[in-house]
């Protein structure tokens, strides 16, 4: 994974679980019509307007409820650049930095507006607003996470350490 | 300063004799769970192209429960994909049709006071009930456990809950967790342990106690865990266990993040309204909803003694005109017992429809989800927006005697006019 990623906005709200981000009943679909109806329940257009790249910009609590890793390979299928929200659910921000999927939390992102052409730095946190030429600071990763994250996920990170890379 | 149970048994997990809260530690898991739908089907891939080589089957435990029965044929491939993954692995332990995985490795004594048990779904953290340390992973966190049973883990603060005094007839562990997620909020144990104590949790059973660890992930909790004691000792030495039986508590002079305390008798029951599970209103203030089904079951709400008080209140009743009541026991063990106490032959007789233990319609996989413009009242665990099938369908979360009282109205309805005085 890229940890510096540059991308137009999409804004959302607060509490987009993993219901809405990948719907209980298309989980046993392949991944490329589970993705159709990734966040349909809010934004019925999702799937036909996202272009790769494209960052999620959302409020508080994004990825609650299931432990679906189903999320992420919707989001990752439509090639989502980065999230930034105000902050995460635990275990969807885990599974996102898992499986390479940017996740970066800013205490308020109601100053980013949809349209915003935008550019993170994963592993500084920081935050750029190229359309209103405005910067912001982002939390920083977790030390821990670092090389994970360098080298793309846990995968990568396991066969590293397993060495089977 | 001592020690909360959290940091008791990441500490033991970590090989230290001493963990704080925000420390971030290495833990061997005494338990990985995973279940059809979020399991081998998914992760087999990855798991192949590091080796493939478990660390201890005996400490894996593959739970079928999400497609069962298979409602499409990418069910069935599913369910097919992980019984044969469970064979070629020669997994001792392997459960399928036997009802949802988090009561079903409870019942067959792998969750055990100061385990560490790691599952590949959210509500995992229902093993807490009995003093384990348990969370839901992702699939791909679960590759590495699989492959070397570790994963890091930042040890988490602590809320503590204290529900004293005794809950007034009609009330019950539902409606102490749901009041609970209400003035924490959906995310506001986010990263921490909610720990249930006081008298009222005490007295509880088994079967309601593993209703707050259940829902401790809905407050946004890394887990929810109550203190064990006799009751859970009871419990497991009912199933067969013998060993693995030493209890852990917190120190009294242990460092809480929050301390919230509450009186259990002047609660009323609560509802879950749509579409968060921290939207909790008491029962008064939206009685009189009409519904079109309603769900008595799940791994929160299916176990025998749910299942009892709904018989107490539909027997010789019958369900609403044009209504589904849907009843769903959380295991097949439960299912049988039911059946000889006469239960199943009561709810059916009140026009209720008795499913097979699994995830079911309270995941919209199977077997009774929702359509657009449908409301149901359920004893489940979650409500999102799209959670029950349609996203433009309602779910309203109560308790089992709410639900069983919703089905005779057809609207919801107090439960605690149905039932006789002093009776719980």
């Amino acid at each position: 994974m890229s940890y510096k990623i540059r991308g137009r906005v999409w804004k959302y709200g607060d509490n987009i679980n993993t219901d809405i981000i990948s719907p209980g009943q298309y989980m046993s679909q392949p991944v490329e019509k589970q993705a159709e109806h990734a966040m349909e329940a809010i934004d019925p257009e999702f799937s036909k307007k996202v272009r790769p790249g494209d960052i999620l910009v959302a409020g508080h609590n994004f990825g609650s409820g299931s432990s679906r890793e189903t999320a992420q390979m919707v989001l990752k299928h439509h090639e989502i650049g980065a999230i930034i929200a105000n902050s995460f659910a635990r275990i969807f921000y885990r599974n996102s930095i898992n499986v390479g999927l940017p996740v970066v939390d800013m205490k308020d992102t109601s100053v980013i507006l949809e349209g915003d052409e935008m550019e993170v730095d994963l592993l500084e946190g920081k935050i750029i607003n190229h359309t209103q030429g405005t910067e912001y600071q982002g939390t920083k990763l977790p030390e821990h996470l670092i090389e994970m994250v360098q080298l793309g996920g846990l995968e990568p990170y396991l066969a590293k350490k397993l060495k089977f890379s | 300063m001592g020690m909360t149970m959290s940091e008791k048994i990441l500490a033991k997990a970590a090989g230290h004799s001493n963990v704080k809260a925000g420390d971030i530690v290495w833990v061997k898991a005494d338990i990985a769970m995973m279940h059809d739908l979020l399991g081998p089907w998914l992760i087999d891939g990855g798991f192949r192209r590091l080796g493939g080589k478990l660390f201890d089957k005996e400490k894996v435990v593959v739970v079928s429960d999400h497609c069962t029965p298979p409602a499409t044929v990418q069910q069935a491939d599913i369910l097919k994909f992980t019984r044969d993954w469970a064979r070629d692995q020669g997994l001792p332990y392997y459960y399928e049709f036997e009802g949802p995985c988090h009561q079903v490795i409870v019942e067959h004594g792998h969750v055990r006071p100061g385990r560490l048990i790691l599952g590949t779904d959210s509500h995992t953290c229902m093993a807490g009930g009995l003093g384990a340390f348990a969370t839901g992973i992702g699939s791909t966190e679960m590759i590495g456990v699989l492959l070397t049973g570790e994963t890091w883990m930042k040890v988490p603060e602590t809320i503590k809950v204290i529900w004293d005094g005794e809950l007034p007839h009609g009330v019950y562990a539902k409606d102490i967790v749901l009041k609970t997620i209400k003035d924490i909020g959906h995310a506001g144990a986010t990263y921490q342990t909610i720990e249930f104590s006081g008298s009222a949790i005490k007295s509880l059973s088994m079967d309601e106690r593993l209703v707050l660890s259940n829902m401790a992930v809905e407050a946004g909790a890394k887990t929810g865990l109550i203190e064990p004691d006799e009751t859970v000792i009871e419990f497991l030495r009912s199933k067969g266990v013998d060993d693995g039986l030493e209890t852990v508590r917190s120190d009294e002079d242990a460092s809480y993040a929050q301390i919230l305390h509450y009186n259990a008798s002047e609660l009323e029951p609560q509802v879950a309204c749509p579409h968060e599970v921290d939207n909790v209103h008491p029962i008064s203030a939206v009685e009189g909803k009409a519904v079109d089904q309603v769900y008595l079951g799940s791994c929160t709400n299916g176990r025998i003694s749910d299942l009892r008080v709904a018989a107490e209140i539909l027997k010789g009743k019958k369900i609403a005109k044009n209504i589904r009541c849907l009843v769903v026991p959380a295991s097949q063990h439960i299912w049988m017992e039911a059946n000889k106490e006469g239960i199943l032959e009561i709810l059916t007789e009140a026009g209720c429809i008795v499913n097979m233990p699994s995830c079911g319609a309270c995941g919209g996989f199977t077997s009774g989800v929702i359509g657009a413009g449908e409301v149901v009242m359920s004893s489940s665990n979650r409500n999102f927006r799209g959670r029950m099938g349609s996203s433009e369908g309602e779910v309203y979360l109560g308790s089992p005697a709410a639900v069983a009282a919703t089905a005779i109205e057809g609207k919801i309805t107090d439960p605690r006019k149905y039932l006789l005085q002093g009776v719980r």
